[in-house]
């Protein structure tokens, strides 16, 4: 499959130029191979992106997301939609056992044709499928969402994949539709060189809908992969909406991801971003609160040693009164790892009786592990309950001490107390086969022993 | 079983025991009394391996093994038991997966196989009415909002659950009511055989007239300067260690 992806022409050249170069030469292929929803922004985007760049440590929005080292790779694209050979619905058996998950795939880039007959059996007016296709089928309904909240963001990284992503997952739940098992993504990263994948995320639930989406994100190929993934969420009123993201990635992955989400009134929200393995993580989580009574729960994990790098970027907007937001971060960093969070919090002069709530704890393992946690309260009303906190620390001597005086060794006992620290975050999963899995994986995670999914052939 | 000789220990540099001596027989219960500072926490963390305290000087031998060298871990699997003076609360690690943790490393330790979760939830069923503990407290995390006597009835539990050869009661009975008094000193008293032995560490008498010694030791200034039986204790509830230091002082 070497010579079918599309590498780029200043092979050698990277950075802002080599792409920019690319999409000059090349965006009416780009074009031609994807939809003209897609393609109604790309222009924009990329003149965006070539005024912006990809993001670096100048900016105090990315001041602990260092992408020059990813960048110095010359990564091929598949702008001509080569397809790529493997059927994840065969080597694909990490079914978390229980959870009876409606199943779908991208492959690197595109979303991989639906071939299980589990699918088959969705209510009726929900439509799963490739972005680009359905853009064909529903032209109306993509183009009434689609770049909504992206194309106002002013982010390098936004930009290029407005102006390079072909396709992405869709998912539209109609009204009052409630659907009754909870959606499986899997990004799959599969290629023989060094690669790059953007895709464009949209999720639409309208008034009194309910979802849940699980996006679990792995690596196949031992190759240096760079994913920048966009995903837009509309919440409608009334609506429920779960997200739970699972990475589980090889050293050598960039994963880039914006996840947008825009909450109408009285609509619950729960998202969960849990780094179990990675190379370089940047996760940009923006919920904005644009409707009252609205309630949110933000939360995340991150396990980290060698030298991985994790940055969970998140921003909660309440543009309207009454609303609840409740967020909770957890990193547990050992060897060199690096975490970063930013808690940016902003109450609207309008939003009064706001109740927001901030938690970030951090347990530092060695000590050359670092942890940048930065809260950013904005609050412009005046009758607001807000709060927030940050700690990092060691593990509890005392605790493990107590541990070890009934026998415990204090290697099990260090591991009790790590699980402990991260379980309220995991306690934050409603879906309770995902739960136990989550659970099981973690601890074989903080056990030192590689979390690939049992079963799953996937990650072998 | 036990054997301590001219024990030393430091703590951030400043010397608590100096030249502590006891040896304690199976079947016995030492009391251990003395006034505020005189060593005796000291003591008892000292024998459960607690790293902040130095040993500079002297030896411990427990059935013959070198206390001293063994880890905090394997001195509990050895069969020592520390009740906390303060015990330690944990969020997050439930009673029920701390103590089948803690009982399955002592089974593996003596070559046993792991106890199945049947067994292992029966046994501690019958533990938990020792000290009649409330169901609801060993479904929580690990004395997480405990009040002060259900920590330390925790305590006697986790000691029923280990069944140590000797257990070490640090100032069990502080900040218990007279109720909770009764019920952990019963608890202990019902786990006592002619095999194993406790060490009682106690500021007041109240706690002897339900656990009664076979020896009274007073500490002071880190050494057992007098030892008694049982109405050693009255003794000093009734005239106060005074007169115990003014001998001490008069001796040397």
């Amino acid at each position: 499959m070497d010579e079918s992806i599309s590498k780029k022409p200043t092979s050698g050249v990277v950075g802002e130029a080599s792409y920019i170069e690319l999409y000059k030469q090349h965006h009416e292929s780009i074009k031609m191979h994807s939809t003209e929803v897609m393609n109604n922004i790309r222009d924009d985007a990329f003149a965006q992106f070539e005024h912006l760049g990809f993001p670096t440590v100048a900016l105090e929005n990315y001041k602990y997301t260092d992408l020059k080292t990813a960048l110095t790779i010359d990564y091929g694209l598949n702008i001509n939609r080569i397809p790529i050979p493997v059927n994840p619905y065969e080597v694909f058996t990490c079914d978390v056992p229980g959870i009876h998950s409606y199943l779908y795939f991208v492959v690197n880039d595109a979303f991989y044709p639906v071939n299980d007959a589990r699918n088959n059996v969705l209510p009726e007016g929900v439509i799963i499928g490739s972005l680009n296709k359905v853009a064909e089928q529903h032209p109306e309904l993509v183009k009434q969402y689609f770049g909504n909240l992206s194309s106002t963001k002013n982010d390098g990284l936004v930009a290029f994949n407005g102006a390079f992503a072909q396709d992405g997952f869709f998912m539209y739940i109609p009204k009052n539709v409630i659907l009754d098992k909870p959606v499986q993504l899997v990004n799959i990263m599969r290629s023989d060189v060094d690669f790059m994948a953007n895709s464009h995320n949209l999720i639409i639930l309208e008034e009194g809908a309910k979802a849940q989406l699980l996006v679990c994100d792995h690596t196949v190929d031992d190759v240096h992969f760079l994913s920048n993934r966009v995903t837009e969420v509309f919440v409608g009123e009334n609506a429920i909406y779960e997200h739970y993201k699972l990475e589980n990635m090889h050293v050598k992955t960039t994963n880039l991801a914006t996840l947008l989400i825009n909450q109408k009134a009285s609509s619950n929200v729960l998202a969960n971003v849990i780094t179990l393995h990675n190379g370089l993580t940047r996760n940009t989580i923006e919920i904005d609160l644009n409707g009252e009574n609205c309630e949110t729960l933000l939360c995340g994990m991150v396990i980290g040693d060698k030298n991985q790098q994790v940055d969970n970027f998140t921003s909660i907007i309440h543009n309207k009164p009454n609303c609840n937001s409740r967020e909770l971060f957890k990193y547990v960093l050992d060897d060199m790892s690096k975490g970063a969070f930013t808690g940016k919090l902003y109450v609207a002069k309008d939003a009064q009786k706001t109740a927001a709530f901030q938690t970030n704890k951090n347990i530092l393992l060695s000590k050359t592990a670092k942890m940048r946690t930065k809260p950013q309260l904005e609050i412009y009303a005046d009758d607001v309950k807000c709060s927030h906190g940050a700690t990092i620390g060691q593990l509890d001597e005392k605790a493990k001490f107590y541990m070890q005086s009934r026998g415990i060794s204090e290697k099990e006992a260090r591991l009790l107390l790590m699980y402990a620290f991260t379980s309220d975050v995991i306690d934050n999963i409603r879906i309770e086969a995902l739960q136990d899995r989550i659970k099981m994986l973690v601890e074989k995670r903080l056990r030192g022993e590689l979390s690939k999914c049992e079963g799953c052939v996937i990650c072998q | 079983m036990l054997e301590i000789k001219d024990l030393h220990a430091n703590i951030n540099g400043k010397e608590i025991l100096k030249g502590l001596s006891l040896t304690v027989r199976p079947g016995e219960i030492h009391a251990i009394m003395g006034p505020n500072g005189a060593g005796k926490s000291t003591l008892a963390s000292v024998l459960s391996g607690n790293q902040a305290f130095e040993v500079t000087h002297g030896s411990v031998s427990f059935y013959g093994k070198d206390l001293l060298e063994l880890s905090p871990e394997d001195r509990s699997r050895e069969g020592i038991f520390l009740s906390f003076q303060y015990p330690i609360e944990i969020p997050g690690v439930s009673m029920v997966n701390f103590m089948r943790t803690a009982v399955n490393e002592h089974r593996k330790y003596k070559n046993l196989e792991p106890l199945s979760a049947t067994d292992f939830l029966r046994i501690m069923r019958q533990k938990k009415e020792l000290v009649e503990m409330d169901n609801k407290l060993a479904n929580r995390s690990v004395n997480e909002g405990f009040s002060g006597g259900e920590k330390k009835r925790n305590e006697i539990f986790q000691m029923a659950m280990l069944d140590p050869r000797l257990s070490i009661l640090d100032e069990t009975d502080s900040g218990l009511d007279i109720d909770a008094l009764r019920i952990v000193a019963n608890g202990v008293n019902k786990l006592k055989t002619s095999e194993n032995a406790s060490i009682v560490i106690t500021h007041y008498q109240r706690l002897l007239d339900y656990i009664v010694p076979d020896f009274v030791h007073v500490l002071y200034d880190g050494r057992i300067v007098k030892t008694g039986g049982k109405e050693l204790a009255l003794e000093l509830e009734d005239k106060g260690y005074d007169w115990i230091k003014k001998e001490v002082e008069e001796a040397i």
